[in-house]
């Protein structure tokens, strides 16, 4: 079953599949971008209580699900680098952490911006608004550990295990809004039965989540390209292929 | 549409200050860490191109010295 995975952990066959991926993450990104905006903005109705502040939801909800998302296929990835040596898994994780650190950081900005008109205040100490900001620290942790090391093989292993360690977070963050009582407020899609939220302010929102997921996948992409191409600076395939000016 | 005119599109029902701010920030993030993460690539690709260069010159001079 995993022989047809097994290539990807060489470098070369793992660069090879960013390329084909690539193209494909940019146009979904790129339509699903302009289409959910332009809906979100212009088209969806007001909200009946909150009037057109709401529409701040098109992007917050879609880049708060994100940066958990980025933060679970990051932690994936470190399993992956630690339990199986696979040195291409640990420059994922080195990827997409960058990626999820700008998806935190424009869901706490967001939301500071819906929480001033909506509660009168930029910011409070509460449960979901205290435990994303953890995972922006978290992302941020990652990323300095490896920096720190000199030794890049400890360095990998270093922010691995730190990524695996604060999955702890996730289930935090997700259920933050039912275990304490918060101001914010409670899930507006992800109920099991029934969705609390018109098709017709849905399909933008949903529309604005694939477009976000697009691009953390198309910048991951680049920036994975960029990890193999400076770990495997000294290898004959790399000096060919940017010999060649890709 | 929503909205009559432009305007009024802009003002977001007195909510514009707001959701052009979240939009605003919003854009701003996602197109520094696009730009910044494309530009890291041209770098370090310039930066192994030098590097080959300058390794192709070190072996053209010691061919010169063996001759």
């Amino acid at each position: 079953m995993w022989k047809w995975l097994h290539p990807y952990a060489k470098a070369e066959r793992a660069y090879q599949l960013c390329n084909t991926l690539l193209p494909y993450f940019a146009v979904i990104t790129l339509v699903c971008l302009v289409i959910g905006w332009v809906w979100g903005l212009a088209y969806a109705p007001a909200d009946y209580q909150q009037k057109d502040s709401y529409r701040i939801i098109f992007i917050h909800v879609p880049s708060a699900i994100l940066s958990m998302g980025a933060y679970s296929s990051m932690a994936i990835a470190a399993i992956i680098a630690l339990v199986w040596q696979i040195r291409n898994a640990e420059l994922a994780v080195i990827s997409i952490a960058p990626v999820g650190a700008a998806m935190t950081a424009i869901a706490l900005l967001t939301g500071a911006a819906w929480g001033k008109p909506m509660w009168g205040a930029w910011w409070v100490w509460d449960a979901r608004l205290t435990s994303e900001l953890i995972l922006l620290f978290l992302y941020f942790g990652v990323l300095s550990l490896y920096h720190a090391f000199e030794d890049k093989k400890s360095a990998g292993r270093a922010a691995c295990i730190l990524a695996v360690v604060g999955v702890i977070n996730l289930p935090i963050i997700h259920f933050s809004v039912e275990w304490w009582n918060t101001l914010h407020q409670g899930s507006t899609i992800t109920k099991f039965d029934t969705s609390a939220i018109d098709p017709s302010m849905l399909w933008p929102l949903l529309i604005n989540i694939v477009a976000f997921a697009g691009f953390v996948g198309l910048v991951t992409l680049i920036r994975l390209k960029n990890e193999i191409i400076q770990h495997e600076k000294h290898r004959p395939w790399v000096r060919e292929l940017v010999g060649r000016g890709e | 549409m929503q909205f009559e005119s432009f305007s009024e599109f802009l003002a977001m029902g007195g909510y514009g200050f707001y959701v052009w701010l979240s939009f605003g920030s919003c854009s701003a993030i996602l197109l520094a860490i696009f730009i910044s993460s494309l530009r890291d690539g041209y770098k370090l690709r310039d930066e192994v191109r030098a590097q080959m260069r300058r390794e192709e010159r070190i072996k053209q001079a010691k061919q010169q010295e063996q001759v």
